[in-house]
């Protein structure tokens, strides 16, 4: 046993440090409770031990040993199901709520974390057991890195260009630019609108975006990433003041309006640019011949 | 339930307009219809939508 000591350790530590770099990466998806983190730590932990033992277990014709990693990699499953529940509940009182797809999309990202750790350390201590201890490190930072990468989706910004939108009213319709957004009934709340409201503008780049923005789940992981990073003024009882994003049929445009605590219209745009693009709001219709031809 | 419209205000001449509901609030002028519907509004949370015909309608969102 004691030949693959080395393998173990490297394994483990560079599966531990690939969790722990990974979590530091997530501040946008991360509610920011400090007991998560413990419990996101000890199960990177684990799932790091668990791929670092497979190899010499296997070397050592311990098939056993593999067949119960096996069971317990299908424990992992349950992270996904334990970071939506926790997310749901807090989304019950939530002003501005993540909506489900978002809370689906950070559940599985947290899910898929734990199966890279087990990559990297897997990896790892197979470099170490045929290449050597400095081959390891070596590779245990190239794949902390490429798990890095791997885990990289795309934003807002690669889909769509976000101007500024012009907030007006039209008797008591609320616009911005030429995009209804809502009616409002009381003249203070439309002044209030006016002076201290803010109107987004997202043009999707070609029809893969437009099918994002269409996505309601999309919309509304838009409308709490941008409350989030620039505050929101929504109250409970005062609708008025609740964000909305509404698209214009004919070209898929997108506004979105909002009552910002910083009506700082660089930050906003940059907010909505750095909202991650869904993996279910994901749809592909130019990958398709039909799609394709629609298009033109 | 879901965009229930739960009153109306309306002003004395107008009052022909709204017909049928359980709430509707009769009143003097604008300013006491704009008044009445901010505070419906935030005693009921719920949002007042002009109807641009003198009439202002509460809707549970």
């Amino acid at each position: 046993m004691s030949q693959y000591t080395e393998a173990i350790v490297l394994g483990l530590t560079a599966g531990f440090i690939a969790r722990l770099y990974m979590l530091r990466t997530d501040y946008r998806n991360y509610p920011s409770y400090p007991h998560g983190y413990i419990i996101h730590l000890s199960l990177g932990a684990i799932a790091a031990s668990l791929a670092a033992i497979a190899l010499p277990a296997l070397l050592e014709e311990e098939y056993t040993a593999i067949t119960f990693l096996v069971l317990c990699a299908q424990q992992f499953r349950d992270i996904r199901n334990m970071e939506r529940e926790t997310l749901m509940k807090l989304e019950e009182n939530t002003l501005v709520p993540r909506g489900m797809d978002y809370i689906e999309g950070i559940a599985k990202v947290f899910e898929s974390r734990n199966y890279l750790v087990m990559l990297v350390a897997l990896v790892t201590s197979g470099t170490v057991i045929y290449g050597g201890f400095s081959l390891g490190i070596l590779s245990g930072i190239g794949m902390i890195l490429l798990a890095r990468f791997l885990m990289r989706g795309s934003f807002i910004r690669d889909i769509a260009s976000i101007e500024p939108g012009r907030l007006h009213f039209e008797k008591s319709l609320l616009y911005v630019d030429d995009i209804v957004i809502m009616n409002v009934g009381d003249p203070a709340a439309r002044e209030k609108i006016l002076r201290e409201g803010a109107g987004l503008m997202l043009h999707p780049y070609d029809d893969d975006g437009r099918a994002v923005l269409n996505n309601l789940g999309q919309r509304q992981a838009l409308l709490h990433d941008i409350s989030m990073l620039v505050g929101n003024k929504l109250e409970i009882g005062e609708p008025e003041w609740s964000p909305a994003a509404r698209k214009n049929m004919e070209t898929g445009a997108l506004a979105i309006f909002l009552m910002p605590n910083e009506k700082d219209m660089g930050c906003i745009i940059e907010a909505a640019k750095r909202t991650p693009v869904l993996e279910s709001a994901v749809q592909k219709p130019l990958a398709s011949t039909i799609g394709k031809e629609a298009a033109d | 339930m879901k965009d229930t419209i739960l009153a109306a205000v309306v002003t004395r001449q107008n009052a022909d307009k709204v017909q049928g509901m359980n709430s509707i609030f009769i009143v003097e002028n604008e300013t006491e219809q704009q008044r009445m519907a901010l505070l419906l509004s935030r005693i009921l949370k719920a949002m007042s939508h002009d109807l641009e015909n003198g009439v202002t309608i509460l809707v549970q969102h």
